[in-house]
């Protein structure tokens, strides 16, 4: 077991397992299939190949790659909000944008920095970067695959055109990013949408099951908000102790070359159970990363989705109420009536529409949830067990060689 | 009993004066061969020790039994077996074994004195030392039995005359104390002023006089204005603890625990106010001004080394110094962000129960509930840990730092020795060159008051010698107990830190096997 956490390759792999399912409990469903087979990092950009198995007669081939850039996936993810036919949908949220940067940074700052340290030090600094930069890249791979199995899972979005376009058109698709206008225009459009959202959200439901959920979701994505920060931080600091066991090691080991007494064979030995424990540490540090910290963040852009869902409930349900009255006035007007009507026969439809399958999405959206947590839970406290066990064995054993020896 | 046999006559008969000491170790000039191999005559006390080691956790040792302080009491192989050997020797035969009372440590951090008895000096066949080393520490072990304990911080007075007064405690089977069980109140400037008066007594001679806990300004105001925040009870905490460290390394040195001075502080009610500790008294300005010349006569005396042995210690000292500095700072660094994690998953904790608050299935809002509780039982698992890291390791690692500083103060002190020594030979030179001129132009009074001039320069020569030998002498032996004591003090404190990581991974397991099941439950 101690050998396996040294592996790098071990390291990689449990990864690769664990991430494709962490926050989403998929069906494989040999109608669709998709997920990211590969994935190279630019400099700048990060470049996924997205495979795809397919049984549906839409696909020219029942198997096939593309290559796809982040962007694209935005453009996939936004369409799909833009669409008024998936309004009563959760649209899973969209894979956040790879950061690398902080990395690249520290990177760059060990190269300049090399002259002021031992050769055995920068190796140690050099490795623990690479396994960091590995540990992101891997992480917005799984975030963006995550994303497609999602849509790849849900009954409606599944069919949806661009997205087969996006899986199966092997040229680029020539999305480009929002220039500064775009981002502009959005940064407005979300101003109005949330202060709508603050009028619409006024209107008292008369369905319970809805009223009970917006509230449920309001305060459960603030606090969901607030977990996953403080979760962040924990994590954080727990890596900031296991780089400090790093640095101790490297200390210790220079303290037992040099000491003339026999305790130099002392700091030999427990300069090792430093680098050792240290490992462990920093693996642990990863595993309450990824089994907590990235649960609550990708639950944090879900229960957003969610609520986006609900607004857009309720804004079609205060349409349908203005419907009626519009169509009130016209009756007493007796003034376009019948376009008052096809109007408001219009908006009853979308209300009742978007209702009914908001009612089965928010279900899905706790039983997911439940599963998630209930998996990751289970997942990481079995991890904590087993490093714990891990450092603990380390410990005895360099304990009994040190007691033998004194 | 150990006490009986404890000899006052060593008391009496040799005061801690200086100039005693010195004579009584003329006599063996002779027979302590060099020493570099072996260190100096507490080693042997210390080896049975660590044979018992097993049954107690990290023994402390003690080698102060041994000492040239009781010099007149080995019974060398050679002729100049001091006057009083004989009478010990009855005493000296009968002690069979060291009788070692395991003493329980009751802090992790402090390291404990072993008892042993104090009365029964060694017979030590200096001679035949390497060889017989094991079988006469077996056959003749010193005990010393001293334990001391800083304890009972209180705050007396009020606003900036305010100051904190500290028990001193002194558990001892030692005759020269007038009780077995008594303590005693003081004051940090107390402390300092204990070692002030050490250190200008034995610095100089080439003792390794344990340093006093620094002075914080910062700190003690906030303790004298009164804020009762855990920032000021941990600054208090640190301090008794160094002072702690600081009274047991000060008795375990044999030399200063004969030292009345010592003895009256640890013993008297009331102790003179020691005023010339403060900085900003005259004693305070004088005392800088000493360090910064010293500072700069230690760049222009150019020594002849003439022995090897001192410049490579020198060396050694310096890498030591600086790789503790080093590690030291990693390790502060550690205790800083455990202390980070603490506070941040202390603050998850409360974050994770209220995320179960608001969830709206019962199963997995009561195992969120659990996680929060987990959490906040490892923050406190942190907490606890950041302290271990402090107090056992940090601690460890700075009182060594300023360990090594005293250290090389006492080298320094040899070179300045060996510069009176030149100087006297360069006067020396110059007087007989005078007497010599005054032969030649025939001035008898003249010449009368040279030769006299001549006799008290050689005398001074002579003086010189010897001091520099002395000094020379001394710090290989302090140097070799040091060393020795530095090896233990490590090994016992490291693993005592192992020890506590140890226990948090123990309970790190215990919580999580605890909340699994709970995990699981979720349905």
């Amino acid at each position: 077991m101690m050998e396996g956490l040294d592996d790098g390759p071990d390291f990689l792999s449990e990864e690769d397992r664990g991430l494709k399912a962490i926050n989403v409990n998929l069906q494989s469903d040999a109608a669709l299939q998709v997920d990211i087979s590969d994935a190279l990092s630019e400099r700048d950009k990060v470049k996924f190949t997205v495979h795809t198995k397919s049984s549906l007669p839409n696909f020219k081939q029942n198997e096939f790659s593309v290559v796809r850039q982040h962007e694209e996936f935005i453009w996939l993810h936004d369409s799909f909000v833009e669409n008024e036919d998936y309004a009563g949908y959760i649209i899973p949220p969209a894979p956040p944008r790879p950061d690398f940067d902080a990395s690249r940074e520290k990177l760059q700052k060990l190269g300049e920095g090399e002259g002021s340290m031992t050769k055995e030090e920068f190796t140690k600094m050099k490795q623990e970067l690479e396994a960091e930069y590995l540990a992101i890249f891997k992480k917005t791979v799984a975030m963006h695959e995550v994303f497609l199995c999602r849509v790849a899972a849900h009954p409606i979005l599944r069919r949806d055109l661009n997205f087969h376009v996006f899986l199966e058109y092997n040229q680029d698709l020539s999305v480009r990013g929002k220039n500064k206008k775009e981002k502009l225009e959005d940064f407005f459009k979300n101003m109005v949408k949330s202060a709508d959202g603050v009028i619409v959200s006024g209107v008292k439901d008369v369905d319970d099951f809805f009223e009970h959920e917006r509230t449920f979701l309001l305060e459960y994505h603030n606090r969901v908000k607030d977990a996953s920060a403080k979760s962040d931080r924990m994590t954080r600091s727990h890596k900031s102790a296991a780089d400090d066991y790093n640095r101790i090691g490297s200390s210790l080991y220079a303290l037992g070359t040099q000491d003339s007494t026999d305790i130099c064979k002392f700091f030999l030995k427990v300069s090792e159970l430093f680098d050792k424990t240290r490992k462990i540490e920093a693996r642990v540090s990863a595993d309450e990363d990824l089994k907590l910290s990235d649960l609550l963040k990708y639950y944090l852009r879900e229960s957003q989705a969610a609520k986006d869902l609900l607004y857009r409930r309720s804004r079609s349900l205060v349409d349908y109420e203005n419907a009626n009255k519009a169509l009130d006035k016209a009756r007493a007007k007796n003034k376009d009536v019948l376009q008052a009507e096809t109007s408001q026969q219009l908006c009853c439809q979308k209300f009742e529409k978007i209702s009914e399958s908001a009612k089965q999405e928010l279900i899905d959206f706790k039983t997911r949830r439940v599963a998630a947590f209930r998996k990751n839970l289970v997942e990481l406290a079995e991890l904590e067990l087993k490093h714990a066990k891990g450092n603990l064995q380390l410990l005895q054993n360099c304990l009994a060689v040190l007691n033998g020896d004194t | 009993m150990a006490a009986e046999r404890e000899p006052p006559p060593l008391g009496d008969g040799k005061p801690t004066d200086f100039e005693d000491l010195e004579d009584g170790e003329d006599l063996f000039t002779s027979t302590v061969s060099t020493l570099e191999s072996s260190p100096s005559s507490p080693e042997p006390a210390s080896l049975p020790a660590e044979d018992i080691s097993a049954n107690s956790n990290g023994p402390k040792p003690t080698e102060v039994v041994l000492d040239d302080d009781r010099e007149d009491l080995f019974a060398e192989a050679t002729e100049e077996v001091s006057l009083d050997s004989p009478e010990r020797e009855p005493i000296l035969s009968s002690e069979p074994s060291p009788a070692v009372t395991p003493v329980t440590p009751t802090t992790l951090i402090a390291p404990r004195i072993e008892s042993k008895s104090m009365s029964a000096p060694v017979i030590f066949d200096r001679s035949r030392e390497e060889v017989q080393e094991n079988i006469e520490e077996e056959a003749n072990g010193d005990i010393f039995d001293i334990e001391i304990g800083v304890s009972d911080p209180e705050k007396v007075g009020d606003g900036m005359n305010a100051y904190m007064a500290y028990r001193v405690t002194t558990k001892t089977s030692l005759s020269m104390f007038s009780k077995s069980e008594f303590s005693v109140k003081r004051r940090f400037s107390d402390f300092l002023g204990l070692h002030s008066k050490l250190a200008s007594k034995y610095l100089h001679v080439g003792y390794i006089v344990p340093p006093a806990p620094e002075k914080s300004i910062v700190g003690m105001t906030k303790v004298k204005v009164g804020k009762e925040d855990s920032s000021s009870t941990e600054f208090v905490e640190k301090r008794r603890a160094a002072l702690e460290r600081y009274l047991q390394r000060t008795v375990k040195h044999p030399t200063l625990l004969q030292d009345p001075d010592l003895r009256q502080f640890l013993e008297s009610s009331e102790l003179p106010r020691a005023v010339n500790t403060q900085a900003l008294s005259g004693a305070g300005i004088l005392r800088m001004v000493n360090k910064a010349a010293d500072a700069v006569n230690k760049m222009t005396i150019k020594m002849n080394e003439s022995d090897a042995w001192f410049e490579e210690k020198q060396q050694q000292f310096e890498n030591l110094d600086q790789q503790l500095r080093k590690l030291h700072v990693s390790v502060e660094a550690l205790v800083c962000h455990r202390k980070e994690l603490s506070a941040n998953t202390a603050a998850f904790a409360k974050s994770a129960a209220m995320l179960g608050n608001s969830e709206d299935h019962t199963a997995l809002s009561r195992a969120l509930s659990q996680l929060a509780e987990v959490e906040e039982k490892i923050d406190q698992l942190h907490q606890e840990q950041a302290f271990a890291d402090f107090y056992m390791f940090s601690e460890l690692l700075s009182d060594y730092i300023r360990l090594i500083a005293a250290v090389k103060g006492v080298f320094d002190h040899r070179m300045k020795c060996w510069q009176k020594w030149e100087d006297a030979q360069i006067t020396l030179l110059k007087k007989r060159e005078a007497e010599a001129k005054m032969m030649v132009a025939n001035k008898p009074d003249k010449i009368q008051q040279a030769k006299n001039e001549i006799r008290e320069w050689e005398a001074k020569v002579q003086q010189g010698e010897r001091d520099f030998e002395q000094i020379s002498k001394t710090i290989r032996k302090e140097v070799g107990r040091f060393e020795k004591e530095r090896v233990k003090d490590f090994k016992t404190v490291i693993i005592k830190y192992l020890e506590s990581l140890v226990q948090t991974q123990q309970q790190l397991i215990k919580y999580w096997e605890a909340f699994l099941p709970e995990a699981k439950a979720i349905a």
